[in-house]
C-alpha cells in the first residue's frame, strides 16, 4: 500500500489484518456502504467486518501460507529421504540429515519414553515453524502487493506470517494439547490422569485430608495444564507479532525523505539481522517446550503411585 | 486477530503434517543414518583389525627372516665342519697311503736284499767251489760234496 495515500495508521492496520473469509449476516451494512440483502459468504473488506463475521470465518492467507510453507517441508524432507543412501551424503540429503540428527539427539535427552511420534513430530516442529517464521523477513509490502496486484484489489488484505496470526499458533498448540491429554490417558489411564489432577502437589497420604486437598489441588494443575498450551501459543505468537509491528514501523519511515530512507534501511537491516536469531529461537523453543509437554505427558510418578 | 476456525485449520494442519513425518520422512532418514552409522563402525572396527593383522605378519615375517639367516648360518657352519672333515679325512687317508706305500716298498726293498743276498750266496758258493776246484785240481764230485758246500753257502 503506498504510505502516502493512507495514514500512518490505517497502512498499520491493513498490514495487521488477515484475509478473513466468512459470512456476514443479511441486512449487514458493508465497509463500502452497501447493504446485503441476504447473507453471504465473502471477504471481509474492513477489520470490522471481519470481526462481524465471528467465530465461523477462516483466514486464507494464515490457513494458505502455513499448509504452503508445510508442503515445501514435507516435499523437500519427503524428496531427501526416498533418495538418501547409506553412502556419503551430499548437498541436500547432508542438510536434511544434519538437521534429522540434531533433532534426534535433542529429543533423546529430553524425551526418554517410547514413542516414535515425538521425534518426527519436533522435526515437523521445528522446521515449519522455522519456515513459517523466516516469512517475516521477506520485507513487509513485497507480497501482499504483488498479491493485491494480481488479484486486482487494491485494499486486499495480505499477511504472509502465519505465526504472527494467534489462530496459527494456537490452533498448533491446542494441538500439542490435544496429544499431551491423549498420551497422558493413554500412559495413566483415565484414572490415573484424574488423580494426577486432584492428588498432587499436596498429599498427605491420609485420605480425609487428601479429600478436603482435592479442590486446591485440582485448581493448581488445571491451571499449569491450561497454561501450558497457551503460553506455548502466545511466546510464538507475542514474539513474532512484536517483530512484524517493528518491521511495519520502520516501513513507514522509509517515506519520510531522503534521510528517513537511508535511516530506515539501516533500522531494517539491522531488525532483519537480530530478527534472523529470534525467528530460529522461537522454532526451536516451540519445539523443546513440545517435547518437554510430551515427555511429562509420559511420565509416571512413582513415588506418587506407591502412596496410593 | 480475531479467534476463529483458522484455529481448527491450523491444528488439523499440524496433526497431518506431523502424521506426514512421522510416516514417510522420519523412518526412512533415519534407518538411513542408522545403516551408516553401522557402516562407519564396522568400517573402523576392520581397519583397526587389518592394523592389528598388519602387525601381525609383519612381526610373523621378522621372526621368519631371523629363521632363515640363522638357518643359513648353521648351514653355513655346517659345511664348513664338513669341509675341515673331508680335508682331515683326506689328509688321514693321505698319510695312511703313503705309510702303506713306504711299507710295501721297504717290504719289496727287503726281498729284493735277500734275492740279491740269495743269488750273490749261491754264487759265491758256485765261485767257492770253482776256487777248490782249482786249488784242489779235482774235480770236487758236487754230489758228493753237496753237503759241504750248503753249509757253506749257510755259511756266507
Amino acid at each position: 500500500m503506498a504510505v502516502e495515500a493512507q495514514t500512518a495508521t490505517d497502512y498499520i492496520q491493513h498490514h495487521l489484518q488477515n484475509m478473513a473469509y466468512g459470512k456476514l449476516p443479511a441486512g449487514y451494512t458493508r465497509a463500502d456502504g452497501t447493504v446485503l440483502s441476504e447473507s453471504t459468504w465473502t471477504l471481509a473488506h474492513s477489520t470490522q467486518e471481519a470481526a462481524d463475521m465471528g467465530f465461523w470465518a477462516v483466514h486464507l492467507d494464515t490457513l494458505g501460507w502455513s499448509i504452503g510453507l508445510g508442503l515445501v517441508f514435507c516435499f523437500l524432507f519427503s524428496y531427501a529421504a526416498r533418495k538418501a543412501t547409506a553412502g556419503v551424503p551430499h548437498g541436500l540429503q547432508s542438510f536434511v540429515e544434519l538437521v534429522t540428527g540434531f533433532i534426534d539427539s535433542l529429543v533423546k535427552e529430553t524425551f526418554p519414553h517410547r514413542n516414535s511420534m515425538v521425534a518426527p513430530m519436533a522435526l515437523t516442529i521445528f522446521v515449519w515453524v522455522f519456515l513459517m517464521n523466516l516469512m517475516d523477513l521477506v520485507p513487509v509490502d513485497w507480497l501482499p502487493r504483488a498479491a493485491a496486484g494480481v488479484s486486482g484489489n487494491p485494499h486486499l488484505f495480505f499477511k504472509v506470517v502465519p505465526t504472527t496470526d494467534p489462530n496459527a499458533t494456537l490452533g498448533m498448540a491446542l494441538a500439542v494439547f490435544a496429544l499431551m491429554i491423549f498420551f497422558s490417558v493413554r500412559e495413566k489411564g483415565i484414572l490415573g490422569f484424574i488423580k494426577e489432577l486432584t492428588l498432587h502437589p499436596f498429599h498427605t497420604g491420609k485420605w480425609y485430608f487428601d479429600l478436603l486437598l482435592i479442590p486446591f489441588n485440582f485448581l493448581l494443575e488445571v491451571v499449569s495444564l491450561v497454561a501450558k498450551p497457551i503460553s506455548l501459543g502466545l511466546r510464538l505468537f507475542g514474539n513474532l507479532y512484536a517483530g512484524e509491528m517493528i518491521f511495519i514501523l520502520i516501513a513507514i519511515v522509509f517515506g519520510v525523505g531522503v534521510l528517513g530512507f537511508a535511516g530506515a534501511m539501516l533500522m531494517h537491516m539491522g531488525w532483519a539481522i537480530f530478527h534472523v536469531l529470534v525467528i530460529t529461537l522461537q522454532a526451536f523453543v516451540f519445539m523443546v517446550l513440545t517435547t518437554v509437554y510430551m515427555a511429562m505427558a509420559h511420565h509416571r510418578d512413582e513415588e506418587h503411585e506407591h502412596d496410593q | 486477530m480475531n479467534i476463529n476456525l483458522t484455529l481448527i485449520g491450523q491444528s488439523i494442519t499440524f496433526l497431518a503434517f506431523v502424521w506426514f513425518c512421522w510416516r514417510f520422512v522420519w523412518p526412512p532418514l533415519l534407518g538411513v543414518m542408522q545403516e551408516r552409522e553401522q557402516k562407519i563402525a564396522t568400517g573402523l572396527e576392520e581397519a583397526e583389525r587389518a592394523g592389528k593383522d598388519l602387525e601381525l605378519a609383519r612381526r610373523k615375517a621378522a621372526d621368519q627372516l631371523k629363521e632363515a639367516k640363522e638357518q643359513a648360518a648353521e648351514i653355513i657352519e655346517g659345511a664348513n665342519r664338513r669341509a675341515n672333515q673331508i680335508i682331515d679325512e683326506a689328509k688321514q687317508a693321505a698319510h695312511a697311503e703313503g705309510d702303506r706305500l713306504k711299507v710295501a716298498a721297504k717290504a719289496e726293498i727287503e726281498q729284493e736284499l735277500n734275492r740279491a743276498k740269495e743269488q750273490l750266496r749261491s754264487r759265491v758258493a758256485a765261485l767257492s767251489i770253482a776256487g777248490a776246484e782249482k786249488i784242489l785240481s779235482v774235480n770236487v764230485d758236487a754230489k758228493a760234496h753237496d753237503d759241504l758246500i750248503d753249509q757253506l753257502a749257510a755259511e756266507l
